[in-house]
């Protein structure tokens, strides 16, 4: 029996494979497959009352999402805050990582250290750092203040899109950090010195192969910031008041206290279907875009 | 033909203190198979860097064709290179590679495409257009890189220890391959080697540096039979140093004293003075004979062998010679280890054949 075990495990590399991988796969189906099946199950019910569903498959709960103009509103706002964060985020972080990949010649690791640095601690902590600095007594308002900038203090910083944007970006800098600079650090630099050899300007390099070779960092960076910050609750709910209020925060509600599970399990489908449906259009596109470019 | 085709005028380079390139200055003929040779860190690579516009010199000044390039960046020189890793774009196949520096040169479909397959026909990559770096063998990434360099036409092609990384009979092939195709296309080649085998059997003339000078500027030969100082002959083949101070000088030559030898007459090509005792004799091993009786050579001493290595083409005899404390290398053709009795041998050496060198 064990000697038959060994003979299956050396002979078929897919059975190593699963056999290495049993832990993960069990966890992902309890924790993610049963849960989405759940979920799916749920979007095809009615809630009757307060306590009573009816049980009976339809598609109405869908309908009923896009009927409701408000929560298409909220999923088009959703995409483009995060839109915006995942755009601010790269144009910040690409600079940055670009100047520790090609001109730090010393300590690169000390500056990645120092620029993660904030994200060592919670990420609620920074979410309330922000209302500790963007509130109407905060610390932007009161300098302004105090020095005569302004007389009153200025409101749009909190529970506004913009504070939801502002701290979106801060809080998932660091993710985009780290596939970037990786990427930009693994090019070799006379890639770099064989484009200028052939003819080109610094500027045409960049974008002829500096680029175009940091585009699986791009693309990591992208979904790392786009997908979770899509979804995101907790900054909204803290941060954005109404006015920042984003799909999830609704979804959420439907859960508690609106208390209309199916029409909350076919909001958070509808969200996941987006969010897939992007990741596959950003990485076709990126695709497209490397083959255009060179 | 252009003798100062480029001009590398007292050019030195500092990396904070370290000086890589000293205070250089030569120039390098039109059409010319030209290599920097010498051992890693004797500042070869930088110098080519200098004159591919990588890095700029701290002082002196470069001419290609007569127009000073010492401030022009690498996209403005005419000048190309294959680089140590052949630095072939991994994200585009072999034909836009090579198309890869036409774009900026004004050409139009036509003639970009007689060019590149002209290239490809040249370095015998017909086919392979459509590959991509990673699916290349190493041989066929050196010919990419060679072809990309070669396309834009340039005056001075550089390359920077390009066969570095081929297996030893690829090597032999691509020397042979790389030396043809100069001599076809007649650009002026600037070849970076710290392999002295290689530099000689390529180049028409060889540059030996160390330590950011050049140590000798001649052609192969004369580099191998009248090395200037002790570090070309140590550095080109082998030899073998006996100590000596000089004597009274004689015409061209001069007389010396070798320690535990005694006194000869030997030519003096460096014009070494008199009364030094700063010199060695450099002697070739393969220039000694090595034979079981005695010889009536200028010298002619009874030795014994100590070890042997046999090579195919010849034998490396490494043998001690009654009264001196030393192992002498000697090299033979017709003999091997099988030849001696008792590893007694006799050891014959002709006063033409010792190059007499001054010590620094």
């Amino acid at each position: 029996m064990f000697q038959a075990w060994r003979n299956l495990y050396s002979k078929s590399d897919n059975a190593k494979a699963y056999s290495l991988l049993s832990p993960a796969l069990f966890l992902i189906i309890l924790v993610m497959l049963i849960p989405m099946a759940l979920m799916l199950s749920f979007s095809s019910f009615t809630q009757v009352s307060m306590m009573e569903i009816d049980f009976t498959p339809t598609f109405q709960r869908y309908i009923d999402f896009f009927e409701k103009s408000l929560l298409v509103s909220l999923l088009i706002k959703s995409v483009k805050i995060s839109f915006i964060v995942t755009l601010i985020t790269l144009l910040t972080a690409y600079p940055v990582c670009y100047y520790i990949a090609f001109y730090v010649k010393k300590n690169k690791m000390l500056w990645l250290v120092l620029l993660t640095l904030p994200f060592w601690t919670s990420y609620l902590l920074r979410v309330f750092s922000w209302k500790i600095i963007l509130g109407t007594k905060g610390v932007f308002n009161s300098t302004l203040l105090g020095a005569g900038i302004i007389s009153e203090p200025l409101t749009f910083l909190m529970y506004s899109e913009e504070a939801v944007i502002i701290t979106l970006t801060h809080a998932w800098a660091a993710f985009a950090l780290l596939p970037l600079y990786v990427s930009l650090e693994k090019i070799d630099f006379s890639y770099i010195e064989a484009a200028r050899d052939l003819g080109l300007s610094k500027f045409e390099v960049f974008w002829k192969v500096t680029f175009p070779l940091s585009l699986p960092g791009v693309i990591g960076a992208i979904l790392i910031i786009f997908i979770p910050t899509v979804g995101d609750y907790v900054t909204p709910a803290l941060i954005g008041g109404t006015e920042g209020r984003m799909l999830s925060n609704m979804i959420q509600a439907y859960f508690g206290k609106i208390n209309n599970i199916p029409l909350g399990a076919a909001s958070a489908t509808i969200m996941l279907t987006t969010v897939i449906l992007i990741t596959a259009i950003v990485s076709y596109t990126t695709k497209r875009l490397t083959q255009r470019l060179s | 033909m252009n003798e100062n085709f480029i001009q590398i005028n007292g050019i030195s380079k500092h990396f904070g203190n370290v000086k890589a390139v000293d205070d250089v200055s030569f120039s390098i003929k039109e059409g010319e198979f030209f290599s920097l040779l010498g051992p890693s860190g004797c500042g070869k690579t930088t110098l080519l860097r200098l004159l591919a516009g990588f890095e700029y010199p701290t002082n002196g000044n470069l001419l290609i064709d007569g127009s000073d390039i010492t401030a022009l960046p690498p996209d403005k020189r005419p000048t190309n290179m294959v680089f140590q890793n052949y630095a072939i774009f991994p994200h585009i196949n072999v034909e836009q590679n090579i198309k890869f520096g036409l774009r900026k040169l004004g050409l139009t479909d036509d003639e970009i495409k007689k060019r590149v397959d002209d290239v490809l026909a040249l370095v015998k990559l017909e086919g392979y257009e459509e590959r991509f770096s990673g699916q290349l063998s190493g041989g066929q990434r050196q010919r990419v890189a060679l072809a990309r360099a070669l396309v834009r036409q340039p005056k001075v092609l550089l390359l920077d220890e390009p066969l570095g990384a081929l297996d030893k009979k690829l090597r032999d092939e691509m020397q042979l391959e790389l030396r043809t195709l100069q001599k076809e296309i007649g650009i002026t080649f600037v070849f970076v080697t710290h392999d002295q085998q290689e530099a000689i059997s390529m180049s028409d003339r060889v540059a030996v540096m160390s330590e950011g000078k050049i140590q000798q500027l001649s052609a192969p030969n004369e580099l191998y039979k009248n090395p200037e100082n002790i570090f070309v002959s140590d550095f080109i083949g082998e030899t073998n140093f006996l100590k000596a101070s000089t004597r009274s000088k004689d015409g061209d030559h001069i007389n010396v004293a070798i320690e535990d030898l005694g006194d000869f007459k030997v030519k003096n090509n460096l014009n070494i003075p008199e009364n030094s005792s700063d010199v060695v004799c450099s002697v070739r091993p393969e220039s000694m004979m090595i034979s079981r009786d005695k010889s009536d050579w200028d010298i002619c001493l009874e030795a014994k062998i100590n070890q042997t290595s046999y090579l195919g083409e010849m034998t490396r005899f490494y043998v001690e010679v009654s009264g001196i404390n030393k192992v002498i290398t000697v090299s033979s053709q017709h003999f091997d280890n099988q030849s001696f009795e008792n590893n007694t041998c006799f050891i014959s050496i002709s006063l033409e054949d010792i190059s007499l060198l001054q010590k620094k």
